[in-house]
């Protein structure tokens, strides 16, 4: 039954499966075992990264494109919810209504952008589409009657995943049952959801045809395949995964806004991630993605403490300083595409795969 | 044409063909024209001639410094098939280098004198280029060559070196914006009977116009830029012809980051102000810039950058929301016009 639910891509490493295993049943029961609301936001932060890296991975992982474009879909999603939220009164219609247009809207650029590819090669389109991202995150930022500027929005959620929401008196497990751990789970079972429809989607025949025109675009052409549509279809589901990625970062948030989810920054993480994580492999996606969010959150407390132990010596204070956080991820960015140009993941099954005895 | 024939039929020697002038290659004008038609369409649009002269020559110079910028990146892609979406890093380290420079030279910035301001500008441009030029090389050496040849490797290991020149300037000069005030001689404007032009506007144009001049005959005159040139079409005939092309690859990528150092210090100059985003910022337009124009081509980079500036500031003025989107626009319409760009010179 696992190996259906994981539409047989089994993680095929025992140390990958053991890291899965910890991960999903850590976030499962992240609101009772670690309490408190900034480890609720790191786990929200997660689920939402493996959604929205899963997605990219799907495109350049298994398609082979590299697109900037990626964050805009993300921010159209986050976007929907909250103007709708905000137009129309907040509720669940609201929130629907919101998500459906985002994704009609995800539908119709990525369209766009996909057929565009046709005319044009891989180079080009990279550097189109940082050129269009920027474009777009200026325009969030400029039609501020709409989107509310640079200061974003802000809106309410509906009653029954709103804070205030407490339907149990009796605390269950030492913590007060409330919106907050409803939508939570909203996001956790959500983010499950579209985690398992990609393996399907990347375990099918048509993942197979993505595979084989990362490999060799030309010898697909030759065989048949009429590439353009495939790359349009891959570009189109992945924006859609994007869209929804953005609609429950919406959602936990309350708040959206340019540098939430437009800013180059992102798109810069999700890079990282992918990369780190291993490019080619929808579990690379989650590994990273998890250990990338505890970094962001903790490698600052662990940077401060070196700080401290530093402080006085003149410019190495200055590198270990826990703003230049950044600076270290980036290293690790570097060295981790020397070394482990299949990421986490495919060091880790490699790892198992070597104990074997040659047959 | 018959005696030849004739001979061969008759089976005696062949006499050689009568040597025929080779026909010159035509010179293509048409992209030049279109940044003549774009400027012409301006005037009416803009409606008053003193501000389209103003703003001709504000997207002029904008268009010359983001020329000094990219001419290296595309020389360098063309030449080297290197994909470096880090080149903002040495945009940033020549604008901060001419900070510290000029923030030195306080002196001479501040006197009444052309001579020492003209001095204190070169004496920063010479420093960015020199720091750029030096990172270029560290760059090459450790980001850009172990991942030679593999374009999706290329592209993240340049953004991560980004990032990493990024932090270490936060590190340096500490993360704040810094302003890069223009020297004293230099501010105002030259008054063209209604029109403005600022003199540093002129001073950005003539220094391009030098560059431009410098580039293009080092590359049509010197034997290096031949060498340049026939390593753009078909480098592996450079070097079966016993060329050491790796020298040339460090020379030109060199050469190319110190113009973008050289640029970003222009670039601060023009904005007046530097923040460590400000190679990520031009990073986009440079892209842009060297799509239009035709990877590998230094004229089509030429040609694009002018158009480029020319739409920012049209746009600008026109209608300021739209102003990135335009650049966008026209790149899409040059891309359906010419799919590799106005002057395409490599074949890839």
């Amino acid at each position: 039954m696992i190996r259906r639910l994981l539409s047989h891509d089994l993680p095929r490493s025992r140390w990958l499966a053991l890291a899965l295993l910890l991960i999903v049943v850590g976030l499962a029961v992240a609101p009772f075992v670690f309490p408190g609301s900034k480890a609720l936001g790191v786990a929200a932060k997660m689920l939402v990264f493996i959604v929205l890296v899963a997605s990219y991975d799907l495109l350049l992982g298994y398609t082979g494109i590299v697109s900037f474009a990626h964050t805009m879909f993300f921010g159209i999603g986050a976007y929907g919810v909250a103007v709708a939220s905000t137009r129309l009164g907040e509720g669940v219609a609201a929130v629907v209504i919101g998500v459906a247009v985002a994704l009609l809207i995800s539908l119709a650029l990525s369209l766009l952008i996909g057929l565009f590819s046709l005319r044009v090669k891989a180079i080009f389109y990279a550097m189109i589409t940082l050129a269009v991202a920027a474009a777009f995150q200026t325009l969030a930022s400029q039609l501020s009657d709409v989107t509310g500027g640079e200061d974003g929005l802000t809106f309410k959620n509906p009653a029954w995943l709103s804070p205030s929401f407490e339907p149990f008196e009796t605390p269950l497990f030492g913590v007060t049952v409330d919106g907050k751990i409803f939508t939570y789970y909203l996001l956790f079972f959500a983010a499950a959801l579209l985690f398992l429809l990609l393996l399907r989607i990347v375990n099918s025949p048509f993942g197979r045809v993505l595979q084989a025109i990362r490999e060799n675009d030309f010898r697909a052409e030759a065989l048949g395949i009429r590439t353009v549509v495939y790359r349009t279809l891959s570009n189109v589901l992945s924006a859609l995964f994007a869209c929804a990625a953005g609609a429950l970062l919406a959602l936990w948030l309350r708040y959206t806004g340019p540098d939430t989810t437009l800013s180059l920054e992102i798109m810069l993480d999700i890079l990282l991630i992918v990369v780190i994580g291993g490019m080619g492999t929808l579990y690379g996606a989650v590994i990273g993605s998890v250990l990338f969010v505890l970094a962001q959150n903790y490698l600052q407390d662990l940077l401060r403490f070196g700080a401290t132990a530093l402080e006085g010596v003149p410019v190495f204070s200055n590198i270990v300083s826990p703003d230049r956080w950044l600076l270290w991820l980036g290293v690790l960015f570097v060295l981790s595409v020397y070394h482990f140009p299949s990421g986490i993941v495919g060091r880790l099954r490699a790892l198992t795969h070597q104990r074997r005895p040659p047959t | 044409m018959t005696d030849v024939r004739a001979a061969a039929a008759s089976g005696g020697p062949v006499p050689a063909p009568l040597p025929m002038a080779i026909p010159k290659a035509q010179f293509d004008w048409r992209p030049l024209a279109l940044l003549a038609a774009v400027a012409a369409i301006g005037l009416p649009l803009i409606g008053s001639p003193s501000t389209w002269v103003t703003l001709t020559m504000a997207g002029l110079a904008m268009g010359l410094i983001i020329f000094i910028i990219a001419s290296g990146l595309t020389l360098v892609f063309g030449l080297m098939d290197v994909l470096n979406f880090g080149h903002g890093v040495f945009i940033a380290f020549g604008a901060y280098v001419a900070v510290s420079v000029m923030g030195g030279l306080g002196a001479w910035v501040g006197a009444p004198s052309l001579g020492l301001n003209l001095a204190a500008v070169a004496l920063a441009m010479g420093a960015a280029m020199l720091v750029a030029g030096g990172i270029g090389y560290a760059f090459e050496r450790i980001v850009v060559r172990p991942v030679y040849g593999q374009h999706l490797k290329q592209i993240l290991i340049t953004m991560g070196g980004m990032i990493v020149g990024e932090e270490l300037i936060k590190v340096i000069w500490g993360p704040q914006q810094q302003a890069l005030p223009l020297p004293e001689m230099l501010r105002g404007a030259f008054l063209l009977g209604d029109a403005a032009v600022e003199k540093y506007r002129v001073l950005a144009v003539l220094i391009g116009l030098v560059v431009l001049a410098a580039l293009l005959w080092v590359l049509n005159r010197t034997k290096v830029g031949l060498l340049v040139r026939a390593g753009v079409q078909d480098r592996e005939m450079v070097e079966s012809l016993g060329y050491r092309i790796e020298r040339l690859f460090i020379g030109v990528f060199v050469t190319g980051s110190a113009l973008a150092g050289l640029g970003g210090v222009m670039w601060g100059l023009y904005q007046q102000t530097v923040t460590p985003l400000i190679g990520a910022q031009v990073n986009v337009l440079i892209f842009i810039v060297i799509i239009i124009g035709g990877l590998g081509s230094t004229l089509g980079c030429f040609v694009g950058a002018l158009l480029v500036g020319l739409m920012a500031n049209y746009t600008g003025f026109l209608a300021p929301k739209v102003a990135l989107f335009s650049n966008i626009g026209l790149m899409v319409a040059i891309l359906l016009w010419r799919p590799k760009g106005l002057y395409p010179v490599t074949n890839r």
